[in-house]
C-alpha cells in the first residue's frame, strides 16, 4: 500500500473530487475532463469505452457527470439523483498493485485504514448495452459500497488484450460518508466558511425536480423515438464510409464521431425507459440495438492508430 | 519423506468460490502426484479470501525406477521397421533382446524409466494445475495470459523434511515460487518466510489470519451466540450465510449492533432478507421472535473496538430499512384496499408467452382449487378466494425487492385485506414444498391452492409441450411434481392424476377461449382473417391456438398447436411415476417393486400405489416372500413355456378331482384359501392382508414343485397342472405384477 501520510478529512464535495484528481495525477493519470454528452455511467466516455481496447497503455482519470432518469426524486430522496458525478480511472494494463493504489486513493480522502473496514466483494460487471464485462469488486468500506474495481475482460465484443483496471466512485455517496452527512443536498459543495458557501442542494435542488418532471412526464416520446432511430442510422451511416478520405486522401475511421451517436442512443433509450414506453420484451430488442452499435464503434476503433492499429 | 506446503495468493476470491477451490486443489494436486508414482500419507486443503493453501504430508521424496517392455518387429523384418522401433522406443539396436514367443523370434526392447525427484514431479504438476484450474469463472489481467479467479500475486511451494525446508523451483507465467506469503491486508500486510505447514499456519495467526474456515466460522457463530445471550436475544441461525461470511474476513471481529426503533414494526422477514441480502448480516431476535438487533462481522480490529465500523454499518443499514420502510407503507395502502391493484395488475405480468399472464393462471387455478378442496377437506369457497389473492404479492413493492419474501409477504398482506388466517396461510404456503427439504404444507386450505398451482403449471407446459429434458429444467417441473407427489403422500390423499390433470387442460383450454384479447379455438369466426397471415395455419384442428398479443404481434409463441387432455394425462402420469421411482429409492423402496405395483390397476392414484409397494418391499424382506417370488416365478415360467410350446392358454380349469397327490389337493386348498383373504383385503386396500394371504401359499407351492411332475404322461393330468399354475399366477398377479420382480 502505497504509504499517504494521514490526511485530515476533506470539508466539502469538491474538496473530495480534487484530492481524487490530484491523487491519481500523482500515479501518473491523465486527467481528463468530462465527456461533452449525456451518459448513463464513466464507463460510456470514450476515454474508457474505446481507450481500454486495442494494445496501448493508457492511464486516465477523470469525473464524469452521469444521468440516470429513472433515479430522479425531484430532489426530496436523501441519496437519489437523476444527475450525479462518478469519478472513473482507467489503467492499461493492469498494473499489479491496482488493489494497493485504489487503496490510497481512499486514504487521500481521509479514510484511515486502520479503523475502517474495507472489503473487496466478488461483484462481476456486465454492461448489456456496450457489450462489455468484466471480474471483480464492489468495494465495502464499513458495508457500504463505496466504489466498483474491474478488470476488464471484453468490451464491444472484443477481448481485451492487455486487460484494463477500471475504478469507479459514486462521489455523491462517498463524499456523504467522508464528510459525514446524511442527506445529499445538505451537503457542502465548497468550504464551509467561503465568502458564499454553497450546498450541493444549492447548486442541483432545482435542477433534479426540473428534470425530473421532464423525464417522467414532459419527454416527448414520439420525437426521442425518432431521434433514436436517428442516431442509430447516423452511426452505421458513419461507418459505412470508406477508410480512406477523399478531401485529405488520408486514412481516417471515424470511430469518435460514430460512437457519439451510440451514447445518444443509449441515452435516448433510458429516457424512453423512464417515460415507460419500453415494455419487457421491447427493452431487451433496444437493449440489443445500443449493443450492435457499440460492437461496430468498437470494430472501427480497433481499425484506428489509437485503437492499436499499425500506423 | 518430506512434507509439501502450497499457497496461491491472490486478490480477494469469492466466498462463493473459495471452498469448492479448496477441494480441487487438493484433488488435482494429489491426483497428479499419485499419477506420477508419488505416494502420501495425508492431505488438506484450506482458504481465506486471499489464499489457497494445500499441506501434503508423508510425501514419497522420488518416484520409484520403473521397467517396461515393449514388443517389436520379428527377426529378419526389415531394417528399415527394427530401426523405427528402435527409434520409438529410445533404445540402441544393441540393446535390443531376442526372446522365441513360440510363434517367432520377437525383438523385444527393454525401457529403464529412471525415478524422478519430487521437486521435479512437484513443480509439474502444480504448474499443470494452476494453468488448467476449474473456476466457475475466471480472468485475465494486466499483459498476462494465465488465467486465475483473480488476480494471483504470489506463490508458495516448500518442501520440508529432516534437513529443513527447500524451496521447490517453479515460474509460472512470470510468478517464481517463494517461500514468503502475507499476512491480514491491514493489520500485518508484510511478507514472512515459513519453513512448514506448522509454522505457516501459526505465523499467519500472528499475522491475523484464521487459516480454517471452519475456525473462523465457529469464531463467528460462537461470537454471535455470546453478544446475543449478553443481551438477552438470540441468534437467528443460518448457516449459508455464516460460511459466505467466514469467506469474506481473514480476522473475523463480531460487532452487536442496534436496528432503529423506526423499524422495529417490519416483519421479521423483511428485516432478516434485507440485512441479510444487502448487508451480510445476521438477526438477532427477542423472546417474541422479534428482530431487535444484528451482528456484522467486520475483518480488522480496530484501536476504537469497532465503534466507527459499527456507526458507518448503522447508518448503511438505515438507508436500507428506509427502502423497506418505504415498499412496506406502499404496500400496505394497497393491502388494505383489498389488493385489487395487485390483482389487475396480474394481468399485466406474463407468465409464459403461450401460457399466457399471471392473471389468467390464478382462473385457473382458483377454479382448480375449488375442485380439489373437497378432496382434501378444505372448504371450496376458501380454496377459491385463497387462490386468488396468492399470486398478488407478487405485485407488491416489497416482493420485487426481495424475490424471496414472495409467499411470507401474501400473508402479511392478506391479513391486512381482511382475510382469514386460512386464506392467508395458504398466500405464504402454496408456494411448498419448495425443495425436498422444505415442509409440506398440511392445513386443507393451503394443500388445495398448492396442489392446484403446480398441477397447473405442469399442465400447461405439457400441453405446449415444454417438458425439462436432460439437464435443462428452467421452470422447475420436477420440482412441482415432485411437490405434488409430497403433498398427496404427506396427507394420503386418493386424488387420481389424470382427473387433475384433465381438469387442468380443461380449465387451460378454457381460459384461452375465454381471454377475450385471445383469438381462442380455431373454431371462432374472428379467426378466418388469420389465414392470411399464418402459414401453417389449419382451421379444421381444434387444438390450434392463436393469441393475440397485446401489440397485435403474432409471433412464434402466438400460435401453436397444444396437445390434447388425453395425450397430456398419459405422460403427466408417466413423469409423476418417474419422479415417484426417484422420490421412493430415497425411502428404500427398490425400484423393481415400483414397477411391480405400477402394472397394477389405480396407478395414477399415488396414495395407493405407495401403500402397495410400501406392502410389496416389507414382503419380500420376509423369508416367506423372498421364496414365493422364486415359486411363483418357476410357476410363470414353466407356465409360460408350455403355453408358447402347447400355443394354448392354461387358464381355466384347474379340477381337484384329477389331484393325485397330497401336496397337489393342499394346494387347491390354499388357493381357495387365498382368494376369499385377497380378494376382500384387495377391495379394503389392505395389501399387508393380501400379500399375507399370499405368503400362505409358499409352503403347498413348495411342496407341489417338490413332490408333483407336471409333465406327467397323462396329458389330462398335465392340463390340470398347468392349470393348476395358471391359478398361482392369477392369484398372486391380483396382488402386483410379480413378474417384474427381479432376482
Amino acid at each position: 500500500m502505497a504509504d499517504a501520510p494521514r490526511q485530515t478529512r476533506p470539508r466539502s464535495f469538491q474538496e473530495v473530487i480534487l484530492r481524487l484528481q490530484s491523487y491519481w495525477a500523482a500515479q501518473g493519470c491523465a486527467v481528463l475532463q468530462p465527456y461533452d454528452m449525456e451518459v448513463g455511467a464513466g464507463t460510456f466516455h470514450p476515454a474508457t469505452t474505446l481507450r481500454s481496447l486495442g494494445t496501448r497503455p493508457w492511464a486516465a482519470a477523470y469525473v464524469q457527470p452521469s444521468r440516470r432518469p429513472t433515479d430522479g426524486r425531484y430532489g426530496d430522496n436523501p441519496n437519489r439523483l437523476q444527475h450525479y458525478y462518478q469519478f472513473q480511472v482507467l489503467i492499461k494494463p493492469s498494473p499489479p498493485d491496482l488493489q494497493d493504489l485504489y487503496l490510497g486513493s481512499l486514504q487521500a480522502i481521509g479514510i484511515d485504514m486502520a479503523h475502517h473496514d474495507i472489503r473487496f466483494v466478488e461483484d462481476d460487471w456486465e454492461s448489456p448495452t456496450l457489450g462489455a464485462w468484466g471480474l471483480g469488486w464492489e468495494v465495502w468500506c464499513d458495508g457500504m459500497e463505496v466504489s466498483q474495481f474491474t478488470y476488464f475482460q471484453q468490451v464491444g465484443g472484443h477481448d481485451c488484450h492487455p486487460v484494463s483496471g477500471e475504478l469507479t466512485y459514486g462521489l455523491e455517496r462517498l463524499a456523504m460518508y467522508v464528510l459525514g452527512i446524511d442527506h445529499v443536498m445538505e451537503m457542502p459543495f465548497n468550504a464551509p466558511d467561503a465568502a458564499q458557501p454553497l450546498t450541493y442542494g444549492d447548486v442541483f435542488r432545482q435542477t433534479e425536480a426540473e428534470y425530473s418532471r421532464w423525464n417522467f412526464d414532459v419527454a416527448d416520446t414520439e420525437v426521442l423515438l425518432r431521434h433514436f432511430e436517428e442516431a442509430e442510422a447516423e452511426c452505421a451511416r458513419i461507418l459505412d464510409r470508406p477508410a480512406e478520405d477523399p478531401v485529405t486522401g488520408r486514412r481516417i475511421v471515424m470511430a469518435h464521431p460514430a460512437y457519439d451517436q451510440c451514447i445518444k442512443a443509449s441515452h435516448i433509450f433510458n429516457l424512453l425507459d423512464a417515460r415507460g414506453v419500453i415494455s419487457v420484451t421491447e427493452r431487451q430488442a433496444y437493449i440489443g440495438r445500443v449493443r450492435a452499435l457499440a460492437k461496430l464503434c468498437a470494430d472501427a476503433f480497433v481499425q484506428t492508430e489509437a485503437g492499436g492499429a499499425a500506423a | 519423506m518430506p512434507d509439501l506446503l502450497i499457497e496461491l495468493f491472490s486478490e480477494e476470491i469469492p466466498a462463493r468460490m473459495q471452498a469448492r477451490a479448496a477441494a480441487d486443489l487438493k484433488r488435482l494436486v494429489t491426483d497428479g502426484l499419485v499419477e506420477a508414482g508419488l505416494t502420501y500419507a495425508s492431505a488438506g486443503a484450506f482458504h481465506t479470501p486471499r489464499r489457497l493453501a494445500l499441506s501434503v504430508e508423508g510425501l514419497s521424496s522420488e518416484s520409484p525406477d520403473t521397467r517396461e517392455e515393449r514388443k517389436g518387429p520379428k527377426v529378419g523384418a526389415p531394417d528399415k521397421a527394427i530401426e523405427g522401433f528402435c527409434r520409438g522406443a529410445g533404445v540402441d539396436r544393441t540393446a535390443l533382446e531376442v526372446r522365441d514367443t513360440g510363434k517367432a523370434q520377437v525383438y523385444f526392447a527393454v525401457i529403464a524409466h529412471k525415478g524422478r525427484p519430487a521437486p521435479d514431479i512437484v513443480a509439474e504438476v502444480l504448474d499443470h494445475t494452476v494453468r488448467h484450474f476449474p473456476w466457475p469463472k475466471s480472468m485475465r489481467w494486466g499483459a498476462g495470459a494465465l488465467r486465475w479467479v483473480r488476480p494471483l500475486q504470489s506463490i508458495l511451494c516448500l518442501l520440508t523434511d529432516e534437513d529443513g525446508a527447500q524451496i521447490v523451483p517453479l515460474e509460472i507465467d512470470g510468478i517464481n515460487a517463494g517461500n514468503t506469503t502475507r499476512g491480514h491486508r491491514f493489520m500485518a500486510p508484510d511478507a514472512f518466510a515459513v519453513t512448514s505447514f506448522e509454522d505457516y499456519e501459526a505465523k499467519l495467526k500472528q499475522a491475523k489470519v484464521l487459516l480454517r474456515a471452519e475456525e473462523r466460522a465457529d469464531h463467528i457463530r460462537q461470537e454471535a451466540v455470546n453478544l446475543a445471550f449478553a443481551a438477552g436475544l438470540e441468534l437467528v441461525e443460518d448457516p449459508g450465510l455464516l460460511a459466505e461470511v467466514a469467506g469474506l474476513v481473514e480476522w473475523p471481529v463480531v460487532l452487536m449492533g442496534e436496528i432503529d426503533a423506526d423499524f422495529l414494526h417490519l416483519p421479521p422477514e423483511v428485516l432478516q432478507t434485507s440485512m441479510k441480502e444487502h448487508q451480510k448480516f445476521f438477526s438477532l431476535r427477542d423472546k417474541t421472535g422479534q428482530i431487535t438487533r444484528f451482528v456484522t462481522v467486520a475483518n480488522i480490529a480496530a484501536p476504537d473496538g469497532g465503534s466507527t465500523i459499527l456507526a458507518g454499518n448503522q447508518k448503511v443499514l438505515a438507508a436500507r430499512l428506509a427502502d423497506a420502510r418505504f415498499f412496506w407503507d406502499n404496500d400496505l395502502r394497497v393491502a388494505r384496499a383489498g389488493m385489487q391493484d395487485w390483482c389487475d395488475g396480474l394481468g399485466a405480468v406474463t407468465f409464459h408467452a403461450k401460457l399466457g399472464s399471471q392473471a389468467e393462471r390464478v382462473t385457473r387455478i382458483a377454479a382448480l382449487a375449488r375442485e380439489i378442496a373437497p378432496h382434501v377437506g378444505a372448504d371450496p369457497e376458501q380454496a377459491q378466494e385463497a387462490a386468488r389473492i396468492a399470486k398478488a404479492d407478487l405485485r407488491s413493492e416489497m416482493v420485487g425487492e426481495f424475490p424471496e419474501l414472495q409467499g411470507v409477504m401474501g400473508r402479511y398482506y392478506a391479513l391486512e385485506a381482511g382475510r382469514s388466517p386460512e386464506v392467508a396461510d395458504a398466500c405464504r404456503d402454496h408456494w411448498k414444498p419448495m425443495g425436498q427439504d422444505d415442509d409440506v404444507p398440511s392445513a386443507p386450505v393451503s394443500v388445495a391452492v398448492a396442489l392446484a398451482d403446480k398441477i397447473d403449471t405442469l399442465t400447461g407446459f405439457w400441453a405446449i409441450d415444454e417438458k425439462p429434458t436432460g439437464s435443462k429444467d428452467p421452470y422447475a417441473l420436477r420440482r412441482a411434481a415432485l411437490g405434488v407427489i409430497r403433498l398427496l403422500l404427506a396427507k394420503q390423499n386418493k386424488l387420481s392424476i389424470q382427473l387433475l390433470v384433465a381438469t387442468a387442460h380443461g380449465s387451460l383450454t378454457e381460459s384461452f377461449s375465454r381471454e377475450d384479447r385471445l383469438c381462442g379455438r380455431a373454431e371462432n369466426g374472428n379467426f378466418k382473417m388469420l389465414e392470411n397471415f399464418l402459414t401453417d395455419f389449419d382451421e379444421t384442428d381444434p387444438d390450434y391456438y392463436v393469441r393475440i398479443s397485446k401489440d397485435g404481434g403474432l409471433g412464434e409463441d402466438n400460435h401453436f398447436r397444444l396437445r390434447n387432455s388425453a395425450d397430456v394425462q398419459e405422460d403427466l402420469l408417466a413423469f409423476f411415476h418417474d419422479r415417484l421411482k426417484v422420490h421412493l429409492r430415497g425411502a428404500g423402496i427398490r425400484h423393481d417393486v415400483i414397477d411391480a405395483c405400477l402394472a397394477m390397476e389405480g396407478a395414477d392414484d399415488l396414495t395407493l400405489l405407495v401403500k402397495r409397494a410400501e406392502a410389496l418391499e416389507t414382503f419380500l424382506r420376509t423369508e416367506d416372500g423372498e421364496n414365493l417370488i422364486q415359486g411363483f416365478k418357476r410357476a410363470n415360467n414353466i407356465l409360460t413355456q408350455a403355453e408358447d410350446a402347447d400355443g394354448v392358454e392354461y387358464s381355466f380349469g384347474a379340477d381337484i378331482r384329477f389331484a393325485e397327490d397330497a401336496a397337489e389337493t393342499a394346494l387347491f386348498a390354499a388357493l381357495d384359501d387365498a382368494d376369499t383373504r385377497i380378494t376382500p383385503a384387495m377391495a379394503a386396500e389392505d395389501f399387508a392382508g393380501a400379500m399375507a394371504a399370499m405368503a400362505g401359499l409358499r409352503a403347498p407351492i413348495d411342496a407341489f414343485f417338490e413332490q408333483v411332475q407336471i409333465n406327467a404322461d397323462s396329458a389330462v393330468l398335465r392340463r390340470n397342472r398347468l392349470n393348476l399354475l395358471s391359478r398361482i399366477r392369477t392369484t398372486c398377479l391380483a396382488v402386483a405384477d410379480l413378474r417384474r420382480i427381479e432376482g
